[in-house]
């Protein structure tokens, strides 16, 4: 072999230039995969500013069968972590998510408030009525002025608010065991 | 049983495919002859077990079989049968056979037609051939077994995704792999050469055929892709910079480079290191792009599959192919003396610029779809979309259009622009005047400038060839017998590069669509480009697995009915998923676009859309291939690919 040319040791650093940037793309990798794995991190997570930021202001009316409605301080005054579900009687995951929600709601894990969407307060009732209430609060928003403020993307979806009332996780689509209840623990240690 | 015949012939082939990745490779280092000729038999050896092992999938989808898990979950009874067959690749399972099999026939076609290699340069492809495909083999049999079985069996599978029960996407993964998975050969060849420490021209023309039939596989991928989202998704679009979109163009930005740069290491025997770097990371950008989808981190209407223990697998396993090969690169690379010097005006020069452009967009696509990922570890937010692609891809898509017309009329080694110049006038006076009316008539500067460089391309082109055939200035019959003695690889380059003019023209022509989103009571008309657009009825319709509400719009000129397009929806009730169906009308000059929406209170949300050479955009992607595939049938390129026969002495008869 010829002996080492000068210039040698250089082009070697500049050719390991790839070797490093592909190395710290693995590093990165790494640790979204370990992120998604302990659940802080969901790529399928709507890239959303409002996460991390207290609910808009908001005072909505009551939705029967409930008697009276609830306002952003209701939610700030709950003092523990509450999920806010926009629904409706005329979408049909709604309609799907519903047994999810009673049972939920039946295993008392944590307080279940619901937003009628753009919905006749009959139809909503009757839907409620029908398939049963998981809420422990119930509004309604008839103008959806609030559900553009929450950034709502349609019904049903589902915000998870911490004790101090900052919105810290949102689900679009219905709610199943998969999509959200199982990662409800995680969230309730990370942000009681 | 057949199942587990399946089962057993994929664990076969990965049994296959260690023995192939380690004797022949350490045959080589040893000079053992044995054990180097024993890779094109153990290759073909893996190739017939996963040719089992499909063949077994396909027979579990197709005899309806439920109590194959995969097949309960992505088939059932009542599918068309073509879906039962393409279903079983539309699915995570079935794809990572898919890559696997697509891999196998990889290292067959070497051990087939690489008869002429050096017999260390062949065990040494065909041994890293092997490597890989181990461990994607692997990959498939201890996390995502197509064959597992589920007891008791339902007796009715749950089906497939509606959205992928269609032609266009049947047939869309198995070529996109091809090009993919195509590109193991080529950086085969990359760590072969690193491994003996040597490149030669030869090596450059032994590895181009290669990078090229991926190419051409990927092209037509990427456009069978763009087309199935323009008119199945009924969005109106053709390319949304999706994440899985970018994974397909990320390699073939890389590939496209590749292709070039493998000449200059076959004519000149210069940028050798560069040519090796470059079969890598184009190789790398494929397994990544694969990584990307499959572990579902990035966020994309495509992914169908999500689950972070297969990341962690698919992880480890890029880490060893990519990694593995970069560090060879870095220890052996350096070594590898420069050679071949050129002056900056070259054909040479030319197509480093060609590289360059290239890499730059790769980059910039590259970082535009993770660094949104990698931001969020350092706890920032960042959405990245359109609006950042197009303000970077196109300013240096510009330059290299330029280029591309130039390039073919320089010299190698060293060359004078002048003359290309002289030769290119009337190319650039055509694109100037193209330019210039699309610019008045629309005032629009980007499309405008995008019709610009179409025409130069294609009028570049032209040129080309007429100068090679002295077109105008010889007589006809004397061009004639020049236009006959032209290498194919010359039709061939300028096929794909008027090619690329023809889907960059498509590109500006939607870039001057004009549509409207109405909601219309049957009778109601909406004007849109000219055209009125009658909505006359709306029906419902049985189909054999779905139930679809059809609208019937027809659309008249000046009081001629030009159309009548049958948008619709169909719910498919086992699934419970809704499909668009487009309709289109197209004369090649512009597509008559309709999709439909939700309907309520009697009235259809439509989507009206009058699209400018919208086929155009995938029309320059076939002519591109068809290019491609031009240049690689080139017979003088078989012939000089074959030196070792010529000495063959004549086996008596």
């Amino acid at each position: 072999m010829a002996e080492p040319e000068p210039g040698l040791a250089r082009r070697r650093l500049l050719l390991a230039v790839p070797l490093g940037i592909a190395g710290l793309a693995g590093l990165g990798s790494m640790e979204l995969l370990r992120r998604m794995r302990n659940g802080t991190y969901n790529p399928h997570a709507i890239n959303d500013p409002r996460i991390g930021h207290p609910v808009p202001d908001f005072s909505l009316p009551a939705q029967p069968p409930a008697t009276r409605g609830f306002s952003s301080a209701d939610v700030m005054a709950a003092g523990r972590p509450i999920l806010i579900n926009f629904f409706a009687s005329w979408c049909v995951p709604c309609l799907q998510e519903a047994p999810t929600l009673m049972a939920l709601h039946d295993s008392k894990t944590i307080p279940l408030w619901g937003v009628a969407y753009q919905d006749a307060a009959p139809a909503a009732s009757d839907f409620l009525a029908r398939n049963g209430n998981p809420y422990t609060r119930l509004a309604r928003d008839d103008t959806g002025t609030t559900a553009i403020n929450f950034g709502l993307y349609g019904v049903p979806e589902t915000y998870y608010i911490d004790r101090h009332g900052i919105i810290r996780w949102r689900w679009a689509g219905p709610l199943t065991e998969e999509t959200g209840i199982g990662r409800l623990h995680s969230l309730m240690a990370a942000y009681p | 049983m057949t199942p587990e015949i399946g089962h057993f012939a994929l664990a076969l082939a990965c049994v296959f495919a260690f023995t192939q990745g380690i004797f022949p490779i350490f045959g080589a280092s040893r000079r053992d002859m044995r054990l180097m000729q024993a890779a094109p038999a153990l290759a073909l050896g893996q190739l017939a077990g996963l040719v089992i092992a499909a063949a077994a999938l396909v027979h579990a989808a197709v005899t309806n079989d439920f109590s194959v898990l995969n097949i309960a979950e992505n088939s059932s009874s009542l599918k068309p049968l073509l879906y039962k067959i393409t279903g079983t690749w539309g699915n995570h399972e079935g794809s990572i056979l898919l890559w696997c099999l697509i891999l196998g026939l990889c290292g067959g076609a070497v051990a087939v037609f690489g008869r002429n290699l050096p017999t260390g340069l062949r065990a040494r492809v065909i041994g890293v051939l092997g490597l890989t495909a181990a461990g994607f083999e692997l990959f498939a049999l201890l996390t995502s077994d197509p064959f597992t079985r589920i007891w008791p069996a339902p007796l009715q599978g749950q089906g497939m995704n509606p959205l992928l029960q269609d032609p266009g996407l049947a047939f869309h993964p198995p070529i996109l792999y091809c090009g993919y998975v195509g590109f193991a050969v080529p950086f085969a060849f990359a760590v072969a050469a690193l491994l003996e420490g040597r490149i030669d021209a030869a090596w450059g023309r032994w590895v181009r055929p290669w990078a090229l039939v991926s190419w051409c596989f990927l092209t037509g991928g990427i456009a069978l892709g763009s087309w199935w989202a323009y008119y199945e998704l009924g969005w109106g679009g053709y390319w949304f910079w999706d994440p899985v979109e970018n994974a397909s163009l990320l390699p073939w930005l890389a590939g496209t480079a590749l292709v070039h740069s493998a000449i200059v290491v076959e004519k000149r025997e210069a940028l050798k290191v560069w040519t090796v770097l470059l079969a890598i990371g184009t190789f790398s950008l494929s397994l990544s792009g694969t990584f990307l989808v499959r572990s579902g981190i990035l966020n994309s209407v495509h992914s169908f599959a999500e689950d972070p223990g297969r990341g962690v697998f698919i992880l480890a396993l890029l880490g060893l192919v990519i990694g593995g090969s970069l560090i060879l690169f870095v220890w052996r690379a350096p070594a590898m003396a420069p050679s071949g010097l050129f002056a900056p005006v070259s054909r040479e020069g030319m197509l480093v610029v060609n590289n360059i452009l290239l890499c730059a967009m790769c980059a910039v696509v590259l970082t535009g779809t993770v660094f949104p990922l990698f931001a969020e570890l350092v706890g920032a937010k960042i959405s990245v979309g359109e609006p950042f692609f197009n303000s970077t891809v196109f300013p240096l898509a510009i330059p290299l259009m330029l280029a591309m017309a130039v390039g073919p009329t320089l010299s190698w080694k060293r060359a004078e622009l002048m003359p290309a110049f002289a030769r290119l006038w009337w190319a650039a006076l055509i694109a100037a005047a193209v330019g210039l009316t699309i610019a008045i008539g629309w005032h629009r500067i980007l499309p405008a400038l995008a019709f610009m460089a179409a025409a130069w391309i294609i009028a570049g082109s032209a040129a080309e060839l007429a100068e090679r055939t002295l077109l105008f200035r010889a007589p006809l019959a004397q061009s004639w017998a020049r236009a006959k003695g032209l290498r194919l690889a010359t039709w061939g380059s300028a096929m794909a590069h008027a090619g690329l003019g023809v889907t960059v023209a498509g590109i500006a022509g939607m870039a001057l669509q004009s549509q409207a989103i109405v909601a219309v009571k049957p009778g109601q008309v909406t004007h849109l480009a000219g055209y009125d657009w009658t909505l006359d009825k709306i029906s419902t319709v049985q189909g054999p697995n779905y139930v679809a509400r059809i609208a019937t719009v027809t659309v008249a000129h000046d009081g001629h009915v030009v159309a009548v397009l049958h948008p619709g929806r169909r719910s498919f009730p086992l699934e419970q998923q809704t499909t668009n169906d487009t309709s289109i009308r197209t004369n090649f000059l512009f597509d008559l676009y309709s999709a439909m929406g939700d309907e309520s209170g009697g009235k259809v949300v439509l989507r009206l859309h009058f699209n400018p050479l919208a086929p155009w955009i995938w029309l320059g992607a076939l002519v591109m291939a068809g290019g491609g595939g031009l240049s690689l049938v080139d017979r003088r390129r078989v012939r000089v690919g074959a030196p070792a026969r010529a000495h063959v002495p004549a086996v008596p008869a």
